[in-house]
């Protein structure tokens, strides 16, 4: 049974019992499923949960998709890798060439590796039977951040070597001297803290209310139905929001996903072009 | 139950196991992406480009190689007109040399015939002037025989005195001899060439 349904059952019993109970809406239990299979490795527990599933068949679905388009490549592409193609070329051209800068081809593979690992996850968000996210779990983004976090202050240091990378964030070009006392510590927190910290919790919290968006409309749909008194008018209202929620959900699915991707190809731009 | 265990989660704290689940995920997908993905679609993309820049090629060789053979056209067209005129030009000069020998053979053969002539004439002259002289002396004799009446039967007296006359003659003869010779010379038109 998934966390939703027992939701739904909570909404459904409140119905039956007592009057004083009304509507129990959904909570953080949404996002701790029960697990399928629990053990331990190494003194790590694992959890295998729907959501842990999710990732996997989104990912698995994802490569193979990715690896079906260029099968066989051709130079005047098919259909099928006419789509692939446009996504790669997206992050390719729009990202690692114009956003990294001249030097920034060899990051492509990485970029779309990104690009496309969060959007096929996000998409889960509002794929029917799973119908919630992994990147809605702060692991996954978590993940991606620090990835990326490593990978641009490692850049940063082989591209401009360590003195000069760090020195030129703690003491920025072209400030007069007084303010460093306001800039240093500033520049500090942004670029080894803030920005891993909000590349991680912009995807996470994104993905996270925009479930919790689409469980409250739709429980709330199911609840206003089952009650035999007036609030039934809002039965539909509440459906409609539900649905038109989906839609805005999968423009933000593709937008996060594009978002992450553009924000790390600036860090890296960043770290591969020394700043004035 | 993992309900209430949930409900007391902080979901900004994530158990490691998630962590490294989420991980390897990633893990496989950068390494399919490295090593197969981006590989594929580069070489798509190096192809086209190159087939694009392979028929931008091709054109290219191809009106360089319209180019040179129009260049040699024209090289070949101005070396068949210089080698006509040269052609023209030896004709001409050899024409002007076989003119130049044609005339010089005919000056010589007209100089040839000259001299022949004026051999001739003088051998012809000689000739007559021999017979002359013996006629003359016969009849010489013969008339002083008759005019003085007496035979000269002595020979060497005979010989003597007419060789004499002879003599004589001669020396009278010698500018009205040169002055019939001019006279004689009319027939003979490239002497003076």
């Amino acid at each position: 049974m998934t966390s939703s349904a027992l939701a739904l059952v909570d909404v459904l019993a409140a119905e039956g019992g007592g009057a004083g109970d009304g509507f129990q809406a959904p909570g953080l239990s949404e996002f701790y499923p029960e697990p399928i299979a629990e053990f331990s490795l190494l003194g790590v527990d694992f959890a295998i949960t729907r959501i842990t599933l999710g990732l996997w068949f989104a990912t698995l679905a994802m490569l193979v998709f990715m690896v079906m388009t260029v099968r066989k490549p051709q130079i005047v592409p098919g259909k099928l890798q006419f789509v692939g193609e446009s996504g790669y070329s997206l992050v390719r051209d729009g990202i690692a060439r114009d956003v990294v800068g001249p030097r920034g081809l060899p990051f492509a593979p990485f970029l779309a590796s990104l690009f496309f690992f969060i959007l096929a996850n996000n998409f889960m968000s509002i794929l029917p039977l799973a119908q919630i996210s992994p990147m809605s779990k702060f692991a996954f983004p978590l993940v991606l951040a620090a990835i990326c976090w490593v990978l641009y202050i490692y850049i940063g240091i082989r591209e401009q070597g360590a003195g000069r990378y760090f020195k030129d964030i703690l003491f920025l070009p072209g400030v007069p001297k007084p303010m460093y006392i306001l800039v240093t510590p500033i520049e500090i927190l942004q670029n080894f803290i803030v920005r891993p910290f909000t590349l991680a919790v912009r995807l996470f919290a994104n993905m996270f209310a925009g479930h919790m968006l689409l469980v409250v409309f739709s429980l709330g749909a199911v609840y206003l139905f089952s009650r035999d008194n007036f609030s039934i008018v809002f039965g539909p209202i509440s459906a409609l929001m539900a649905i038109v929620m989906t839609f805005f959900e999968l423009l933000v699915i593709f937008l996060q996903a594009y978002v992450f991707t553009v924000l790390m190809g600036t860090y890296l731009n960043g770290s591969i072009e020394a700043e004035h | 139950m993992s309900i209430l265990a949930a409900e007391s989660a902080n979901p900004l704290l994530p158990p490691l196991g998630e962590i490294i689940i989420g991980f390897i995920a990633f893990a496989i997908v950068m390494v399919v992406f490295f090593r197969f993905i981006a590989p594929r679609f580069e070489q798509v993309f190096r192809a086209r480009r190159e087939a694009i820049e392979g028929g931008i090629e091709r054109a290219e060789a191809m009106q360089a190689e319209a180019k040179a053979a129009l260049e040699q056209y024209r090289a070949q067209l101005a070396e068949a007109r210089t080698e006509a005129a040269q052609i023209r030009d030896q004709a001409r000069a050899e024409g002007q040399q076989i003119l130049e020998e044609l005339r010089t053979q005919a000056q010589e053969e007209s100089a040839r015939i000259v001299a022949r002539g004026e051999e001739q004439l003088a051998a012809n002259r000689q000739s007559v002037i021999n017979e002359l002289r013996g006629q003359i002396g016969a009849l010489a004799v013969d008339l002083a025989g008759r005019v003085v009446g007496e035979s000269l039967e002595d020979e060497s007296r005979r010989r003597g005195t007419v060789d004499r006359f002879l003599d004589q003659l001669d020396g009278m003869s010698g500018g009205g001899a040169s002055d019939g010779r001019t006279g004689s010379t009319v027939f003979v038109p490239g002497g003076d060439r």
